[in-house]
C-alpha cells in the first residue's frame, strides 16, 4: 500500500485536533458550523479508506505505517486497520456528525467548549482503533477520559460533578493496572533485557504467549481490571448508568456508541491474542460475570422509571451478551460479538438521540410523567418504537442477528458439542440458555417503556411542554411539538444502518470473519490443548512464534 | 588519621566545580548589588542571578569526567537540571520579599532595614542552588554534609521571610528545627560510616580505598557490609528523607509549604528534595549496586527500608492530600506522594550493566525528578501570580474557580501541570512515571507497582479537583487579582509549555538521565586490599 494512503490515519486523527483548537479560537457562532464541517471531513475520510481497503484480506494490517517516537523505550507512533478496526472507526466515523448535529439546540451556552472537546474527543478514539503499538494505544485509551469528563462536567445536569469524577476514576484506575500488566508483557518480551524494549503489538503478543499460565492468569487479571471497567461489566459497571444519565445527550452517544466499544475492543485486540491459555482457563468465570450483568442489568431496568437510566442499564446487559459471544472463543460467537459492538453503537446511540429529543422539549426524563407522547409526536413515536425494536432484537433489525450469534456461539463453545456442530470452547448450552432469559428480560423492560411512554392516552409532562409546544417563538431554540427535519436528519441514517444490519448482515460478516479468526485462533489452540488434558501452553507458542 | 581530601590535588577538583563557582560570584555580586541605593540596580539582581544560573548551565555541559566519582556522569546531568529549574525558579521568586514589603509601606507600614533590599534574598536562592550541585559533586563524606546544609540553611531564612504574616516565621522555626534534627540524623550516620570504614571518601582512586572498596571487601570476605556501617547508612537514609519529604520525616511538609510563599514552597519541593535524591542515590551506590556480578542488589535490610518507606511515603501523601481544602497543603501532600513514586526508582536500582535503558531505576527517578520540577513548578507559580489582596496569595480551591476564563494562560498552565502531576498521558509526567513503571517491572517490583498505580488513581480525585477547578467551575466574582510580577507568570508558562514540548526530546532525556545513572563497580578490591587492611 502506497505511503499516502497510510497517512490516512494520520489525517483522520489530526483533523478533529485542529478542529477543536479552530473552534477554540473562533467566534462562538461558527463553532457549530466548524464541528459539522470537521466531523463530515473524517466522515469522508473513512468512506474513503472504506473504499481502498482491501476487504479479502481483512486479517492484514493495512493504511499501517510507523514513526519512531520514543526510540529510547522502544515506543513507537504504529498504526494500522484490519476489517474490525476498520468498521469500528466508520462507526466512530459516522456517530460524530450525528452528535454534532443532535447538539445543535440541546447545547445553548458555551458553544465553543462544547464543540471543541466534542470534536477533540474524536481523535483518542480513532487512535484507540488505529493503534498498533501499546503505549499509542494506552494514550490514546486514556486520553479519552479528559474531554468526556469536561464534557459531562460542563453540560450535564444536576449531578454532574459526581458522575465525572467517578467515570474518570473508575475507567483511570482500572487502566493503570491494565498498563502494569502490559508493561509485564513488555518486559517478558525482553527476554530478561537482552533483547530492545519494544511495544509493538504483534511482537508482545507473540512475547506473551509464551508466558506460563499462572502469569498468564496475572496478566488477564490485570487487563480485564482495566477493559472490564470500560466495557463494564457486572461488578465494576456503577460508574455507567450515573455517567450515562448526568451526561448531555451528545455525551451519552459518544459513550454508549464508542467509548464502551475501547473496552470490548481492546479485549478483543489484546485479551485473546495475548494471553489465551488463561482466556481458556478463565472464560467461563468472566462467561458467568456476562450472564449475571445481563439478568442483573435487565432486572435493574425492569424497575428504572427514568428512561435514560433504562437505556443506560439495558448497555450493561447489552454488553453482557458482546463479551459472552467473545469468550465462547469460536468463529460464531466471535463475529458475533464485533457485530454486536457496532449495533449497539447504532441503536442505543439512537435510543440515547430519541430522549435526548423529549429532554429537550419537556425537561424530564421521567416515565411517571409522560404518556402516549405518540398522540403528540407521531414521527418520533415511530423512530422511538423502531430503535427499541432494534435494541430488543427484533428479527429483520440488526439486534437479532448480533445477539442470536453471541447466544450460539456460547451455545456451541464447548466439549459437549464436540461432533455435533460444536466448537471449541469452555461455554456450553447453559450459558446460552440462561443468557437467553436475559432476552426475555429486554423484551420485557423495553417494551414496558416504550407501551408507557409512546402509547396510551396522552399525558405530556407539566405545562412547560406545552409551553413549547405552542408558544414556539417564545424562546430563540424552541423547538416544534414533533421532530423537526435536522431531528429526522439525524436519525434516519440510524435507522438505515440498522435495516441494512439487520436484512443483508451476510456481506458484512464475510468481511469480519478472517480478521476473528486470526484474534481467536490462539485460544482455539489453547482450548484444543485443555480439551486432549495438555497444559497447552507450550503448543501454543510453537503453533504462532 | 586518614586525611585523605587532602591527598587529592585541589585543583583537579576545582576544574569540576566551575558552574559552583560561577554560583558563588554571582551570589556575592547579588550580595553587593542589593546595597546599591539605586532601585534599578537592585532589581537587576533577578537578571544577575538568571545570567549566572545560564552560564553554570552551560558550563556543565562541557564539564570533565570526575576520575572518584562513583557516578562520574550523573554532574553535567545534575547541574544542567539545576540551573534549567533553577532560572524558572528565580523568576517565579521575583519580588517574593519587596512585594510584601511594598504593599506593607503602602498600608502605612514601618519602613524597615531588614526587608528593603532584595538582594539577600536572591543570594539565599543562589547558594541553595550552589549547594545543591555540590551536592552531585559530591565525592566524599564530608563534602556531602557540607553541600546538604549549604541546600537547606539558606531556605530556613527564605520560609521566614517569605511573607510579613507570622505563619511563615512558624513556618521558618518548625522547618529549621526538624532539618536541624535530620541533619543531626545522617551527620550520626556518616560519622558511622566513617567508624566502620576508616576513611569519609565515597569512592577510593585506585591507590587509597574508599567506602565503596572497603564495604565490597566486606561482602568479599563476611558476605556483608558489616553491622555498624549498615546502621550508619539507615541512619543517613532516615536523616535524609527530611529532605525528600519522604515517611518518617515528612510531618512539616504542609505547615511549612502552606506557610511559606507560594513560591518559595515551588523551591523548598524542588531544590532540597533533589539534594536527597542526589545524595541517597551516592550513598546507596556505596553500600550495593557498585559491586557488579551477583552482589549488586541493596542489601535485603535497605530494600525493605526503602520499599516500606516508599509505600509508606506515597499512601500517606495521597491519602491526606484528599483531605485538604488548601491548594498549598494538597500540593504539599502530592510532594510527598512524589518522592514515594521516585523512591520506586532507587528500590529498583540501576540494572543490569549493558540492560537497556527502560530498566536503570535511577535514570528513571533522576528523569522523574526533572519531570516533577517542571511540572511543580509551574502549579506554584501559578498560586503565586494571584492573589486576594496585594500581598496575599490565593490559597484555597475557591480563588482558582473560573481562571480558564478570567486568567486564560494561567489557568490552563494550571489544568495542563495538574494533569502532567496526575500522570495522564500524553503529558510530560505520563513518560516519567511509565519509566518508573518499566524499571520497577524489570527488577521484579511488581507488588509495588501496582501499590504505585492504586495511589496515582487515588492522586486521581484530588488532581482532578486542581485542573477541574479552573477549568469547569464559574468564579464566584471574588476579587482575584494578578499579581504586579510578570515574571512568575512567566515562569508558570514555561513551566507548562516545558511539560508539553519536551515530550518529543523525552527519548533524549532519558538517554542522558541513563548515562547520568551509570555506576562505576568499585575498584577491584584485591588491589585495594593492602590499604584496606591498614
Amino acid at each position: 500500500m502506497s505511503t499516502l494512503l497510510s497517512l490516512f490515519p494520520l489525517v483522520a486523527m489530526a483533523l478533529p485536533l485542529l478542529g477543536a483548537v479552530l473552534i477554540a479560537f473562533r467566534p462562538p457562532g461558527r463553532a457549530h458550523r466548524i464541528a459539522f464541517g470537521v466531523s463530515l471531513s473524517v466522515l469522508l475520510l473513512t468512506f474513503g479508506m472504506m473504499q481502498r481497503f482491501d476487504w479479502d484480506h481483512g486479517a492484514t494490517y493495512q493504511f499501517a505505517n510507523s514513526f519512531a517516537v520514543l526510540p529510547e523505550m522502544g515506543v513507537h507512533l504504529s498504526y494500522g486497520v484490519d476489517a474490525v478496526a476498520m468498521w469500528l472507526v466508520i462507526l466512530t466515523a459516522v456517530l460524530q456528525p450525528i452528535c454534532v448535529k443532535a447538539s445543535k439546540t440541546a447545547v445553548t451556552e458555551n458553544h465553543r467548549a462544547f464543540y471543541a472537546w466534542l470534536t477533540a474527543l474524536q481523535a483518542p478514539m480513532l487512535g484507540v482503533f488505529f493503534a498498533r503499538d501499546l503505549v499509542f494505544f494506552y494514550t490514546c485509551f486514556e486520553f479519552t477520559l479528559v474531554p468526556m469528563y469536561v464534557l459531562i462536567s460542563l453540560f450535564g445536569s444536576t449531578n454532574r460533578k459526581k458522575a465525572a469524577t467517578k467515570f474518570f476514576l473508575y475507567t483511570f484506575t482500572g487502566s493503570i493496572i491494565a498498563l502494569a500488566g502490559l508493561v509485564y508483557v513488555a518486559f517478558t518480551a525482553t527476554k530478561n533485557g537482552t533483547v530492545a524494549w519494544t511495544f509493538d503489538i504483534d511482537t508482545l503478543a507473540s512475547a506473551a504467549r509464551g508466558m506460563t499460565l499462572s502469569e498468564q492468569s496475572w496478566v488477564l487479571l490485570a487487563l480485564m481490571c482495566g477493559f472490564a471497567v470500560k466495557v463494564p461489566l457486572f461488578p465494576v459497571h456503577t460508574w455507567l448508568p450515573l455517567a450515562h444519565t448526568e451526561a448531555p445527550t451528545a455525551g451519552s452517544v459518544v459513550l454508549a456508541g464508542v467509548l464502551l466499544k475501547l473496552g470490548t475492543y481492546a479485549i478483543y485486540r489484546f485479551v485473546l491474542p495475548f494471553v489465551p491459555a488463561a482466556v481458556v482457563e478463565y472464560a467461563g468465570v468472566i462467561a458467568t460475570i456476562c450472564v449475571i450483568g445481563i439478568l442483573y442489568g435487565g432486572l435493574i431496568c425492569w424497575v428504572q422509571r427514568d428512561v435514560k437510566k433504562l437505556v443506560a442499564y439495558s448497555s450493561v446487559a447489552h454488553l453482557g451478551f458482546c463479551m459472552l459471544g467473545m469468550f465462547a472463543l469460536n468463529m460464531v460467537g466471535g463475529v458475533g460479538s464485533v457485530l454486536y459492538m457496532i449495533n449497539h453503537g447504532l441503536s442505543t446511540g439512537a435510543l440515547f438521540l430519541c430522549i435526548g429529543m423529549i429532554y429537550e422539549r419537556y425537561h424530564t426524563r421521567s416515565m411517571q410523567e409522560m404518556e402516549g407522547l405518540a398522540k403528540a409526536m407521531p414521527v418520533w413515536g415511530f423512530f422511538m418504537v423502531f430503535f427499541t425494536m432494534a435494541s430488543v432484537g427484533l428479527p429483520g433489525l440488526n439486534g437479532f442477528v448480533s445477539e442470536f450469534m453471541c447466544l450460539l456461539g456460547a451455545f456451541q463453545s464447548g466439549a459437549i458439542g464436540i461432533g455435533r456442530g460444536g466448537t471449541l470452547g469452555t461455554l456450553g448450552p447453559w450459558y446460552a440458555v440462561i443468557a437467553g432469559s436475559g432476552m426475555i428480560v429486554a423484551a420485557i423492560y423495553l417494551l414496558y417503556m416504550v407501551g408507557k411512554v409512546v402509547f396510551g392516552p396522552l399525558r405530556e409532562p407539566g405545562d412547560h411542554g406545552h409551553g413549547h409546544g405552542h408558544e414556539a417563538h417564545a424562546e430563540p431554540n424552541a423547538l416544534p411539538r414533533d421532530l423537526t427535519a435536522r431531528e429526522i436528519g439525524v436519525l434516519a441514517p440510524l435507522a438505515l444502518g440498522c435495516i441494512v444490519l439487520g436484512v443483508v448482515p451476510t456481506p458484512f460478516i464475510k468481511t469480519l470473519e478472517p480478521s476473528v479468526a486470526a484474534a481467536i485462533s490462539h485460544a482455539q489452540v489453547a482450548a484444543k490443548g485443555a480439551l486432549s488434558g495438555q497444559p497447552g501452553v507450550h503448543e501454543i507458542a510453537e503453533a504462532r512464534p | 588519621m586518614n586525611l585523605l581530601i587532602a591527598s587529592v590535588p585541589i585543583v583537579e577538583k576545582l576544574s569540576y566545580l566551575g558552574p559552583e563557582i560561577v554560583l558563588f560570584v554571582a551570589t556575592v555580586v547579588v550580595m553587593v548589588l542589593g546595597l546599591s541605593p539605586n532601585h534599578g540596580v537592585r532589581r537587576s539582581c533577578a537578571g544577575v542571578s538568571i545570567v549566572a544560573l545560564v552560564i553554570a548551565g552551560v558550563m556543565s555541559a562541557w564539564l570533565p569526567t570526575p576520575p572518584h566519582s562513583l557516578l562520574p556522569n550523573l554532574m553535567p546531568f545534575a547541574k544542567m537540571l539545576v540551573a534549567a529549574v533553577g532560572v524558572l525558579l528565580v523568576m517565579a521568586l521575583s519580588g517574593t520579599v519587596d512585594r510584601e514589603y511594598e504593599s506593607s509601606l503602602g498600608r502605612g507600614g514601618v519602613f524597615d532595614g531588614l526587608r528593603s533590599t532584595r538582594g539577600e534574598f536572591y543570594a539565599f536562592i543562589l547558594f541553595s542552588l550552589t549547594g545543591l550541585m555540590l551536592c552531585a559533586s559530591a565525592d566524599d563524606l564530608i563534602w556531602l554534609f557540607l553541600a546538604l546544609e549549604l541546600v537547606s540553611l539558606p531556605t530556613y531564612v527564605m520560609v521566614s521571610i517569605s511573607t510579613s504574616g507570622t505563619r511563615s516565621q512558624e513556618a521558618g522555626i518548625k522547618y529549621f528545627f526538624l532539618g536541624a534534627l535530620g541533619a543531626a540524623f545522617f551527620l550520626y550516620g556518616f560519622a558511622m560510616l566513617y567508624g566502620a570504614t576508616g576513611t569519609t571518601m565515597l569512592f577510593g582512586d585506585g591507590v587509597t580505598p574508599g567506602i565503596a572498596e572497603v564495604l565490597a571487601n566486606n561482602v568479599a570476605t563476611n558476605g556483608n557490609i558489616g553491622g555498624i556501617a549498615l546502621v550508619g547508612v539507615v541512619m543517613s537514609i532516615v536523616g535524609v528523607s527530611f529532605k525528600i519529604a519522604a515517611v518518617p520525616m515528612h510531618f512539616y511538609t504542609a505547615d511549612v509549604y502552606e506557610g511559606a510563599a507560594s513560591s518559595v514552597s515551588a523551591f523548598l519541593a524542588f531544590v532540597p528534595k533533589a539534594a536527597g535524591f542526589i545524595s541517597l542515590m551516592l550513598l546507596l551506590s556505596v553500600v550495593g549496586w557498585g559491586y557488579g556480578g551477583e552482589n549488586s542488589s541493596l542489601p535485603e535490610v535497605l530494600r525493605v527500608l526503602l520499599w516500606v518507606m516508599a509505600v509508606m511515603t506515597m499512601t500517606v501523601g495521597n491519602v491526606l492530600a484528599l483531605l485538604q481544602t488548601n491548594v498549598k497543603r494538597v500540593l504539599a501532600y502530592s510532594s510527598i506522594a512524589h518522592s514515594g513514586y521516585m523512591l520506586v526508582g532507587l528500590i529498583a536500582g540501576p540494572g543490569a550493566s549493558g540492560a537497556p535503558l527502560s530498566q536503570n531505576g535511577l535514570a528513571a527517578t533522576l528523569f522523574y525528578l526533572l519531570c516533577y520540577g517542571f511540572m511543580n513548578l509551574g502549579t506554584f507559580a501559578v498560586l503565586s501570580c494571584l492573589e486576594r489582596r496585594p500581598g496575599e496569595e490565593i490559597e484555597t480551591f475557591e480563588d482558582l474557580r473560573g481562571l480558564c476564563r478570567s486568567y486564560p494562560i494561567l489557568g490552563w498552565c494550571m489544568v495542563i501541570c495538574s494533569l502532567s502531576l496526575l500522570g495522564l498521558p500524553p503529558l510530560l509526567g505520563f513518560a516519567g512515571k511509565f519509566y518508573l513503571f518499566t524499571s520497577a517491572i524489570s527488577a521484579g517490583e511488581i507488588a509495588l507497582v501496582v501499590i504505585m498505580g492504586l495511589n496515582s488513581a487515588v492522586a486521581a480525585f484530588y488532581y482532578l479537583r486542581l485542573a477541574g477547578a479552573p477549568l469547569l467551575e464559574k468564579s464566584a466574582g471574588d476579587e482575584v487579582s494578578g499579581c504586579p510580577y510578570r515574571s512568575r507568570g512567566i515562569a508558570a508558562a514555561l513551566s507548562a509549555a516545558s511539560v508539553v514540548a519536551l515530550l518529543p526530546f523525552a527519548g533524549r532525556l532519558m538517554s542522558a538521565s541513563d548515562k547520568a545513572a551509570t555506576i562505576r563497580s568499585p575498584h577491584a578490591v584485591a588491589a585495594v586490599e593492602p590499604n584496606a587492611a591498614k
